[in-house]
């Protein structure tokens, strides 16, 4: 009780009524597989500080997983930003530029050492010595090498900081690869990797709470991705699995069939081969997913799946 | 003495782009734009399956996300020769047309506003004075003083705890910042409220799009989402539409007003030349008659002239790129062979191309479509580009800079809002007459070339196609990005940014605020450009003053 009014007293004025605050670290814990009492405690979790430091680097990318971030509802972006986690570097949003934010970069990797959350966006160009990729004088491979060995962890956030990405597709003329893949000499430190083109920003969020709320990352599988969000395939949670099993299928687009809401599976759907919670949890605050809005999965939570998973249309 | 600066990265945009400017007696002399990642798309491209290309090109950009997967499913409809159903057209349009409401939003608050208000300031504010004047320029709910002493508390709080994130080492308190701090205040305000608008506007692309950023539901042929044409989906989009329009209508536009006001010396800085617009919204299968926001190229900020857009005068200059070869290619035609050099601001400098029009660099994006639109007498563009030159009292002449630049954005997408309605109104009629059509099948030639035409939040954008053996063999994008911040062109000729940056004052030469606002006044959206900037060889490279 203490607790729950101490929170309250402590949102109030940012805007957020109790009721947002407990709906969402309810949706955090049903995202990863806690019990419900475990709500309020990721609620004191992601309130109390000082906060984390984060520095949030941009490589090969498009800014898409940027984009979802701030996408996100629960906790909205600028509680997240103001009173969670502490974004020191991340150039989209930053208020400074050119040499103010290479001090700042500098200054928070100094001064965190060990301690400062990494957050990767995009893949490294590898390729005649990453000269493909450069920021403030550097190649993207240098900078990883030099700030992400000294965070406490890094958190891949979509399929390009995981996996490569589309710049990695064949013949990938950057010779770009993901941060493991990039760093393998270098790094020592945990890697997270929260793949999706973009991933839903509940599960980066989840990731950061799972580890402000236990002081650990959570549990991952093979491919380093965290065992809450994608230890099922999209197949095996789809609403539209039952017109799989009944072989009730959409052969064209806009067709009777495809109203109805049949399986997309011979239009191309990989989410029997998927790993992703897209149909549990869905997008834009729970709004749709591809498959709801007719159109295949192609699998952007695997590795390499734009050589994997296409021609996109052709069946499994 | 001239004075070079580098500022890299420029922060506040999508992508990696370093500008280098010189200095002479506190302006702007000469200047380069360079763009400093190269992806390499259009070699992926080549290949493969072209229903698939608008997956891919969508990635171009996850800001822009949704404009590049349609620029190339219209191009793969083009080289196919489909016709599109109304239904599918009116649900493209929606979603472009959401696609401008939230970029422009987020554009405005976050990636350019902390140009023109000091957030540091703020927190001197009397929020009773604030209120008031909020309240005189706008109906809006949470312009009392309570809300406003709130907002001031919470950005105390977070500067007082001493970790400043995002406005650690801000230009703050630099003379070029003219608000008083309500004014800062108000914005301040606002820009936090964006924060939490543009996720719920974003919300419309997911009704009908799966899911924003990058959207799933567009096919070659039509839209996949036709399950979700039931009143129950519609009337989602139209109330998140209303609250998008609210805040608009009661926010961003009181806001760009108050704000302007301050900064009236921006209206004769920053300009530009020419202008190109390809249009947009097509209100039915002709194009370009049908396009809401028509077509069109001005040349010499000659209003009176509008001439006709003919695609087959664009072409794509590498002399100053890292690309093989000197010449100047149509896209059509066009290559991409990386090769790069080193950073060299009178040899190569970019990897972007150098896109001409007729052998001219033109300025895309808002202004050049409010401008074409405006001297095509477009009503809606007429009575509200009128309507703010009036309210601000600046002469016609201001609309060619870069305040009218950031008035433009503003006023389009009110415009666009607008027009939306019609056209959620159009499919209700659609679907109430039975009419439930969603695609148009179509036969995979085995060989076409196609070209799709757009003029998406940051302008211009063509996708070019080549298909042989029902495969993509040739793949070109000429991006908005690349049209206003590319480098010199084969006659040396400087692109728009480069253009717009000469006679920019420069107060401090260690915190250049004011490149900041004219290079962002273009809303710099880069990943798409394609491009690698020089290493440790460059003397400047560093970016400090030198």
């Amino acid at each position: 009780m203490e607790l729950e009014r101490k929170l309250q007293k402590g949102l109030e004025p940012k805007g957020v009524t109790r009721r947002d605050f407990m709906k969402f670290c309810t949706m955090v814990s049903a995202t990863m597989g806690l019990a419900p009492s475990f709500a309020p405690k990721i609620a004191q979790a992601l309130s109390s500080g000082p906060r984390p430091p984060v520095v949030y680097l941009h490589f090969a990318e498009c800014t898409g997983c940027t984009e979802a971030v701030l996408r996100s509802t629960y906790p909205w972006i600028d509680e997240l930003l103001l009173e969670t986690i502490s974004v020191d570097y991340h150039e989209t949003i930053m208020a400074a530029a050119g040499h103010s934010v290479e001090e700042v970069l500098h200054q928070t990797v100094k001064k965190y050492e060990g301690k400062f959350i990494c957050v990767v966006e995009g893949g490294i160009p590898t390729a005649d010595n990453g000269i493909y990729g450069m920021i403030g004088g550097k190649t993207m491979l240098e900078i990883a090498k030099e700030v992400c060995p000294k965070s406490l962890a890094v958190l891949c956030i979509g399929s390009c900081s995981s996996f490569g990405g589309v710049q990695a597709a064949a013949p990938n003329p950057t010779g770009a690869k993901g941060v493991s893949d990039a760093l393998a000499d270098v790094l020592k430190v945990p890697v997270v990797n929260i793949p999706g083109c973009p991933p839903n920003p509940i599960n980066f969020v989840g990731t950061v709470v799972n580890y402000l709320l236990f002081g650990k990352l959570p549990d991952l599988d093979d491919k380093k991705r965290p065992l809450f969000a994608y230890g099922k395939t999209v197949h095996d949670q789809c609403p539209r699995r039952s017109h799989f099993e009944n072989g009730e299928f959409v052969k064209e687009w806009g067709s009777k069939e495809a109203q109805m809401g049949y399986c997309l599976y011979e239009m191309g759907c990989k989410g029997p081969e998927t790993y992703n919670n897209c149909p549990l949890v869905k997008f834009n605050d729970g709004t749709s997913w591809p498959v709801e809005a007719g159109h295949p999965c192609i699998g952007c939570s695997e590795p390499n799946f734009w050589d994997a998973m296409s021609p996109f249309y052709q069946k499994l | 003495m001239a004075q070079r600066i580098v500022v890299d990265p420029i922060t506040r945009i999508e992508g990696h782009l370093r500008i280098e400017v010189e200095v002479a007696n506190g302006k702007v002399t000469n200047a380069w734009s360079s763009s400093t990642l190269f992806r390499g798309l259009e070699i992926i491209l080549k290949g493969r399956d072209p229903r698939d290309a608008w997956l891919f090109t969508q990635r171009a950009c996850g800001v822009c996300t949704y404009v590049h997967g349609l620029a190339s499913i219209r191009c793969v409809d083009n080289a196919v020769g489909v016709t599109i159903p109304d239904n599918a057209r009116l649900i493209r349009n929606l979603l472009m047309g959401a696609q401008f409401l939230h970029d422009h939003i987020v554009h405005f608050y976050h990636l350019h506003a902390l140009d023109w208000v000091d957030v540091v300031s703020a927190l001197k504010a009397d929020p009773v004075k604030a209120s008031k004047i909020a309240n005189d320029v706008s109906p809006a709910p949470k312009n009392g003083p309570g809300d406003f002493k709130a907002v001031q508390a919470r950005l105390k709080k977070f500067v007082d705890s001493g970790q400043l994130g995002l406005f650690a080492n801000g230009y703050w308190g630099h003379p070029a910042y003219k608000l008083p701090p309500e004014v800062n205040l108000i914005a301040a305000a606002h820009y936090l409220e964006a924060l939490r608008q543009q996720a719920r506007t974003a919300r419309m692309h997911a009704v009908f799009g799966a899911k924003n950023p990058h959207l799933q539901s567009l096919v070659v042929g039509g839209v996949s989402c036709a399950a979700d044409l039931n009143p129950d989906r519609i009337s989602e989009f139209l109330y998140l539409w209303k609250e998008t329009m609210d805040f608009v209508n009661n926010v961003y536009i009181p806001d760009l007003l108050a704000v302007a006001g301050f900064y009236k010396d921006w209206g004769s800085i920053g300009g530009t030349t020419n202008f190109l617009c390809y249009g947009e919204f097509p209100q039915s299968a002709k194009e370009p008659e049908s396009l809401f926001f028509p077509r069109g190229a001005i040349f010499k900020r000659n209003l009176a002239k509008v001439e006709n857009v003919d695609p087959a005068k664009i072409t794509e200059h590498v002399k100053h790129s890292w690309y093989e070869g000197d010449g100047a290619l149509n896209p059509a035609q066009g290559e991409t062979k990386p090769k790069f050099t080193k950073l060299d601001t009178n040899g190569e400098y970019s990897w972007m191309k150098a896109p001409r029009y007729n052998g001219e660099p033109m300025e895309v994006g808002p202004l050049a479509r409010v401008l074409v639109a405006y001297a095509k007498g477009h009503e809606p563009t007429k009575k509200a580009v009128d309507g703010v030159l009036k309210k601000l009292a600046v002469p016609k002449e201001a609309l060619f800079s870069t305040l009218g630049r950031t008035a433009a954005r503003a006023i389009e997408t009110q415009i666009i809002g607008q027009a939306m309605e019609g056209w959620i109104m159009q499919l209700v009629e659609n679907l109430k007459k039975g009419d439930t059509k969603t695609f148009e099948p179509y036969q995979m030639p085995e060989s076409a070339q196609g070209m799709g035409l757009n003029d998406v939040p940051r302008g211009a954008l063509g996708h070019w196609i080549e298909i042989k053996e029902k495969k993509i063999a040739n793949y070109q994008l000429v991006v908005p990005s690349t049209w206003n911040l590319g480098p010199r062109c084969a006659a040396n000729k400087p692109g728009p940014v480069e253009e717009a940056l000469i006679g920019t004052p420069v107060a401090d030469p260690k915190r250049p605020v004011e490149i900041l606002r004219t290079v962002h006044s273009f809303d710099p959206c880069i990943a798409c450009g394609v491009h690698v900037i020089d290493p440790h060889s460059n003397q400047v490279y560093k970016f400090r003053v030198v």
